[in-house]
């Protein structure tokens, strides 16, 4: 690692991959200036080069790219934790009574709309109601 | 008796122990933001539809704290390089601009936060809803700040566009509206866009704080280590290039958080 060659070697490889990490975030502001129609596929492009950016500075950067055993194990731990943690969260995400919705840019919210939910493959429905007197009971269970 | 395998590695795992240590911990931090993230997502999801802010945060600002912060990165990685080809006066003017931009960061998110801090929001009782600024950008006036200044009415000056409209309809900078007098009678509820506002700003204030918290926690390592902490490269240079490496491994981890909270946060 310590030979001056080597080193040289990687301060070129630094100097590239910032390169890259500029124009990832060039791109990022610029797909969002773009609009999208559909805001999934707009959240898909940005974690994506994201993703991609993140891979970049741990790969070269933290030189994961060519590390110890060590610690690959340790981070694949983390990984698997993270991946359930993640992957919970997108379970979770289906007991969500709004959630069909709000991914999407709504009209003006003068008065919330009443969302509604129908959980996969679930005998009853949950759903938001406006109760007459104008408080909102959330997740309400109906058979 | 001296700290082993500050140097040396060890037979067992090929590294000296400060390594591992540091990618313990950068693995409880993955864990740590990994669980606000996951907050984000389903406060995100389960907002009633229309309610999540779109384009309330400044993308230019957010996009130029990107940069500042890969730029540090480089300079970190830079550093690292100088001092393993033994050039101490390189490793001082890289980590002075690591310093700099960790400094510049600070300074322009506290920027943002005190225009967040000095914009508001007005649910009025007949329903309607309304953000901008009260006249003389007061700082962190709520309902209860109309009650106990005994005010009659505010002066309100208008946003063009309320925040759960449509992002396409948000061009560029939209100029503020003429000033209205809003009776206090009239409103239901103020509130500046501070944690408390709502579930959006609450994430928002409690990912970017612990995230400026990092920033500020390695740029003091990062300082002292450039400045009364450099004495160790005279009488152990190895030593003293591995502390750069391990407090360049934290820095980097703080740049990649920011990568993924600007896209979520400004963005999306």
């Amino acid at each position: 690692m310590s030979d001056p060659q080597h080193i040289a070697k990687h301060v070129k490889t630094y100097l590239i991959v910032f390169g890259a990490l500029i124009v990832g975030t060039i791109l990022t502001v610029a797909v969002y200036f773009k609009h999208f129609e559909s805001v999934a596929l707009a959240i898909v492009i940005a974690i994506v080069i994201a993703t991609v950016k993140a891979s970049l500075v741990a790969g070269y950067f933290m030189h994961l790219a060519s590390e110890r055993k060590t610690i690959y194990v340790i981070l694949a731990f983390t990984a698997f934790f993270f991946a359930g943690l993640m992957g919970l969260t997108i379970w979770a995400m289906h007991d969500s009574p709004a959630m069909s919705q709000s991914t999407q840019h709504g009209p003006r919210a003068t008065v919330a709309p009443a969302a509604q939910h129908v959980p996969y493959g679930l005998p009853y429905r949950v759903c938001d109601r406006l109760d007459p007197s104008g408080v909102w009971l959330r997740g309400v269970v109906v058979p | 008796m001296d700290i082993p395998y500050t140097v040396k590695l060890r037979d067992d795992t090929n590294l000296y122990n400060a390594k591992v240590g540091i990618w313990l911990f950068l693995g409880s931090e993955v864990m740590l933001f990994g669980a606000l993230f996951s907050s984000y997502i389903l406060l995100r999801v389960g907002a009633p539809a229309g309610t999540w802010p779109h384009g309330l945060l400044n993308v230019p600002i957010g996009a130029f704290n990107t940069i500042v912060l890969i730029v540090s990165s480089v300079t970190v990685v830079l550093s690292w390089a100088s001092l393993k080809l033994g050039n101490f006066g390189k490793f001082r003017f890289y980590q002075a601009i690591t310093l700099l931009c960790a400094l510049s960061f600070l300074t322009i998110k506290s920027f943002e936060y005190r225009d967040k801090f000095t914009h508001y929001e007005v649910w009025k009782t007949d329903g309607t809803r309304m953000t901008g600024h009260v006249e003389g950008s007061p700082y962190f006036w709520n309902t209860q700040t109309l009650k106990d200044k005994n005010l009659d009415h505010i002066v309100f000056h208008p946003d063009p566009h309320h925040y759960a409209e449509p992002l396409k309809e948000h061009g560029g900078e939209p100029a503020e509206h003429a000033a209205i007098s809003i009776p206090t009678a009239e409103i239901a509820r103020l509130s500046a866009f501070v944690p408390s506002h709502s579930t959006y700003f609450a994430i928002y204030f409690t990912l970017t704080a612990l995230h400026g918290l990092h920033v500020f926690g390695g740029a003091v390592v990062i300082g002292y280590l450039w400045g009364p902490g450099a004495r160790l490269w005279k009488t152990d240079p190895e030593r003293f290039t591995n502390r750069i490496e391990i407090s360049g491994l934290f820095w980097h981890f703080v740049d990649l958080v920011w990568i993924f909270l600007f896209p979520v946060l400004y963005l999306l």
